[in-house]
């Protein structure tokens, strides 16, 4: 049942991503080039997810997940170093080609190429992620 | 040019209705990144099926409409459009790989799930990688030329 639950939230996930656009690397860089020729098309897409997104989490208060276990804690309000470091290296890399982690394979087979080698790279990055991780960690722990 | 918003529009409700069911039904966060890193490097456990099954889902939908639909917002196949330097792909998808291990998050979690309850980290997070992403535009198409 979890197995079958999570295949529809990836799917619908997917869906969402190749209806809004967001697997058109095009989009993506035009959102982040405020000097060049400025697409406002993933905001309405932030806004769209975040909708359903925020009544889900009212729904969450009081109850249990549907199939059992319990809801996310509460968000942990820390900004670390990791949290910063990370997505700035992140946002170079989005900015760089336009695809971030979901819409890499949601066109994994229709992305060419370049979709494949995306991926490849982005697993071997998430590979050495935790070894890097631990050696920020050690050299000045994170907080 | 509305005709965009519109399919942004709808779109991002599916993505949002695809965390919504992950959350109410499975009991997680929705996060890109996290459901993949925690299968490379085996820190999923015994939430690996799980995880599978979602990324099952998540490639074999848009797979399926991109081979009836093609490229829903134009002319021909679907496509991404991502630039032909190699080179460039590999730094970015290693970028994006560690990037958001060490952040522990990316534009599905942070973003979309951590916005929408309001988390600070998720905030900020999305500020970060947005700001990089705009500084990365200028540097390596405007200035470097590379995409």
């Amino acid at each position: 049942m979890r197995n079958l639950f999570s295949a529809i939230s990836g799917g619908l996930f997917g869906a969402g991503l190749f209806v809004s656009g967001m697997t058109d690397t095009r989009k993506v860089q035009g959102w982040l080039d405020v000097f060049g020729e400025w697409d406002p098309t993933l905001a309405f897409v932030m806004g769209g997810a975040i909708i359903p997104m925020f009544f889900a989490w009212r729904w969450t208060e009081g109850r249990m997940p549907a199939l059992g276990g319990m809801f996310p804690p509460k968000p942990n309000p820390v900004i670390g170093r990791n949290l910063v470091l990370g997505s700035t290296l992140f946002g170079f890399g989005w900015g760089l080609v336009g695809l971030c982690p979901g819409p890499s394979i949601a066109s994994l087979y229709y992305g060419g190429i370049q979709g494949t080698v995306f991926v490849l790279a982005m697993g071997a990055g998430m590979w050495f992620a935790p070894s890097i991780k631990a050696r920020l960690d050690g050299a000045a722990p994170a907080v | 040019m509305q005709i965009e918003w519109i399919f942004g529009l709808a779109g991002g409700v599916l993505i949002g209705l695809g965390g919504a069911v992950y959350l109410l039904v499975n009991g997680r966060i929705m996060g890109a990144s996290g459901i993949i890193g925690g299968i490379v490097d085996g820190s999923a456990g015994s939430q690996k099926a799980e995880r599978a099954w979602f990324l099952a889902g998540l490639f074999g939908v848009p797979t399926v409409l991109a081979l009836l639909f093609g490229n829903l917002q134009g002319d021909g196949p679907a496509q991404t459009y991502a630039t032909e330097n190699l080179w460039a792909v590999v730094v970015a998808g290693l970028l994006v790989g560690v990037g958001t291990r060490i952040a522990n998050g990316c534009t599905s979690g942070h973003g979309v799930c951590g916005i929408s309850r309001l988390s600070l980290r998720g905030i900020v997070a999305t500020v970060f990688y947005i700001v990089a992403g705009g500084f990365g535009v200028i540097l390596f198409k405007h200035l470097l030329g590379w995409v």
